[in-house]
């Protein structure tokens, strides 16, 4: 006898498979623009330039720096996109292998580029884009079964 | 605008941590069981929620000051310690698509460093 669950399991897995591939891709954007809104909160921190190496001679500076962290709503919108991405992300992934996806989670170094470039005014060279290039292409190749 | 080395090497110690951080949560995915009690009470999970959180702090400290142009790609090196991570701790064998991809990701990132000096 067959359980319908088990009639109901090989059903559809293409089209489970692209909605996941999209659901990834939309996870990238909205990392991307995570990242902008915590580039954009740090600008509203008012700590000044913290080092490694004030945090080791100072630890105090470290729970300060946490509660300006805390107290910052773009750090926290930020934040928040990047648990709202998590949550999408784990829903894509469930019961699908992540490295296959490598390729497009990659796509988020290029978006966060370009944000970069139109919503904070930074400047690209060409040094920097071929970097991006072989960074995309080494997390991509990363995924592959050999 | 230059980007100082002190973020740079601020975000890579945020991703360094944060490879640990993966690493609580691949432990605590194994021991994973299903109700929602069962998960709150995995401290695997919340090790590794803990250092994600604590990279994030690092992360943050170094983005404070200079470009995310450069900065953002630093955390692909964060890729390098999960593979050492994952070899020392699960087993999983380098390949030649990991040793590949490893080496590009280092190429990229160098270039990147190049391009703002």
């Amino acid at each position: 006898m067959t359980s319908p669950t088990a009639l109901a399991a090989p059903v559809d897995t293409r089209a489970a498979a692209q909605r996941s591939f999209l659901l990834v891709f939309v996870c990238t954007l909205i990392g991307a623009v995570a990242q902008i809104l915590v580039k954009e909160g740090t600008g509203h921190l008012g700590a000044g330039h913290i080092t490694l190496g004030d945090v080791a001679r100072h630890p105090g500076l470290f729970f300060n720096f946490c509660i300006s962290i805390i107290t910052n709503f773009q750090l926290f919108c930020g934040y928040l996109l990047y648990g709202v991405m998590t949550f999408l992300m784990a829903l894509a992934l469930k019961g699908r292998e992540l490295s296959r996806l490598f390729p497009i989670i990659a796509l988020t170094y290029v978006w966060v580029t370009i944000l970069s470039v139109f919503l904070l005014g930074e400047h690209m060279n060409f040094f920097r884009s071929i970097g991006i290039v072989f960074i995309v292409g080494g997390v991509s190749v990363l995924g592959l079964k050999k | 605008m230059h980007t100082p080395a002190s973020s740079i090497v601020l975000v890579l110690f945020g991703s360094f941590i944060g490879s640990f951080g993966a690493v609580f949560l691949k432990l605590g995915a194994e021991h994973m069981q299903g109700s929602l009690a069962r998960i709150l009470n995995n401290y695997w999970l919340a090790i590794g929620i803990a250092l994600y959180l604590l990279s994030s702090v690092f992360y943050i400290m170094g983005v404070a000051q200079g470009q995310l142009t450069v900065l953002y790609p630093m955390v692909s090196l964060g890729y390098i310690w999960a593979i050492v991570w994952a070899r020392l701790f699960f087993k999983e064998p380098f390949t030649l698509a990991k040793v590949g991809g490893l080496l590009m990701i280092v190429f990229g990132v160098a270039l990147i460093n190049f391009g703002n000096a």
